[in-house]
């Protein structure tokens, strides 16, 4: 249990702080902390340039949606990232246990991914002048965390693809896209064709950004608990999803001895 | 750059007798001609996916505006790559100017919606005026003022490359920290 609970904090962090070895500091403040606030600046814009919806509708749903470039990208890279430094069989090859091993490499995506998309939100509403009502702030956090998390269940997924594909960061970029449109962050899900709503219900982000959005609007935590709790269901279920394909992609590699040259 | 610095031949670039801005700046062409196709691909999706009726105008003016966006990008991207060489996390800075560009050079919202003390800044942008005149030249303007505009600045970013390129390399070889910083 004790090598378990080290594996998950110590093992995470530590990979975690990998991911920015050849970072200096501040380059996580252009990436991470100014590149949301453009996002919501583009699209806030080309909403009123269309007249489609207010400023507060497409603040939330980037701010939000923008916490999937942490999530996903550090998941695929926790994999990505070993193979390039010559460690993954390394890792694969050690006895210790899985869960904690590729559970305990997200627990800091998580907490970046809701810092970035809490960041965001602020500096935008900020800028944009969008009201965010005191007493919504404290649920909004718990909304952020909650998305975030949902999506790391994504990019576990993303991560275990990794094992298979090389070009990993070509596929976050595509599934970021997909995000960027289907989860109604800058479209209403109303107006999106039947299919693309539907298949939106199973995306991290969708429920969150409506929970959100009611939220500003005035409702309280008891009544977004529905959406929160869908939302908590797809990230639970891309994360058992991430951690099958995983161990089936590092037993497949073994097999065939690919983990390397995949 | 960023592979060439990984795989340790960023120096044999440097050192070798052509101008260093020589060497890359057909680099960063044959990137920036990929944009060709992007716009192509989705001027098509647009038409036969989504059904948007699609008339051009001056077809030659259309081309010879997109080619010379193209070429101008290639100017701005190696004014950017000479500017970042001696960074090691300069492509993180690349992906960040994405969204500003398209914001503040009009592709996607009117420059006359942004604010008043952004219009400088998209004025000294070449892919603003590049984008003007591929937008005059399909609905049937007067894409030539734009396209010359584009043409200049972007020459403009050639020069100043090279500029800065020698700036970069004098200072990093005097100092010995090409592969270091």
């Amino acid at each position: 249990m004790i090598v378990a609970t080290r594996i998950f904090f110590v093992g995470g962090l530590t990979s975690f702080r990998a991911l920015f070895y050849w970072l200096t500091p501040w380059i996580y403040i252009p990436t991470m902390l100014i590149a949301p606030l453009f996002q919501i600046l583009l699209f806030a814009y080309i909403g009123r340039s269309a007249g489609l919806a207010s400023d507060e509708f497409f603040l939330i749903g980037n701010a939000l949606q923008y916490a999937s470039i942490p999530c996903l990208f550090a998941m695929a890279q926790a994999i990505g990232g070993e193979r390039f430094q010559n460690t993954l069989s390394a890792i694969l090859v050690s006895p210790a246990p899985r869960i904690p091993l590729f559970f305990g490499r997200s627990l800091p995506v998580v907490l970046n991914g809701a810092f970035v998309a809490a960041f965001a939100l602020l500096t935008g509403s900020i800028v944009l002048r969008v009201h965010l009502p005191a007493s919504s702030l404290a649920p909004l956090l718990l909304v952020v965390l909650i998305a975030a998390l949902s999506c790391t269940g994504l990019g576990l997924v993303n991560a275990a693809l990794s094992l298979r594909i090389r070009e990993n960061a070509v596929l976050s970029n595509v599934i970021f896209g997909f995000l960027l449109i289907f989860t109604g962050a800058n479209v209403p899900l109303d107006d999106l064709p039947n299919w693309m709503s539907t298949l939106a219900q199973g995306l991290p982000f969708t429920h969150a950004i409506k929970a959100a959005r009611e939220l500003v609007a005035g409702a309280s935590l008891g009544d977004v608990a529905g959406l929160l709790g869908a939302e908590l269901l797809v990230g639970a279920v891309y994360g058992i999803l991430g951690y099958a394909l995983l161990r089936w992609f590092e037993t497949l590699s073994r097999r065939h001895a690919s983990l390397e040259r995949s | 750059m960023q592979r060439e610095r990984w795989w340790g031949t960023l120096e044999l670039l440097v050192a070798a007798p052509r101008h260093f801005s020589l060497v890359l700046f057909p680099s960063t062409l044959g990137l920036a001609s990929v944009g060709i196709y992007n716009l192509v691909a989705t001027l098509l999706w647009g038409k036969f996916a989504f059904g948007i009726p699609l008339t051009i105008e001056h077809p030659l003016l259309f081309a010879l505006s997109v080619l010379a966006t193209v070429l101008a990008f290639a100017g701005l991207g190696l004014l950017f790559a000479v500017s970042f060489v001696r960074f090691r996390a300069a492509w993180v800075l690349g992906n960040f100017f994405e969204y500003p560009v398209w914001l503040i050079c009009g592709f996607l919202v009117p420059l006359a919606l942004l604010p008043t003390w952004v219009h400088p800044i998209a004025w000294v942008l070449a892919p603003t005026w590049g984008m003007n005149a591929i937008r005059e030249s399909a609905l049937g303007g007067t894409p030539v003022p734009d396209l010359l505009l584009c043409l200049g600045l972007g020459a403009a970013y050639v020069v100043g490359a090279v500029l800065v390129t020698n700036r970069v390399l004098d200072d990093a070889r005097a100092r010995g920290s090409l592969s270091l910083t």
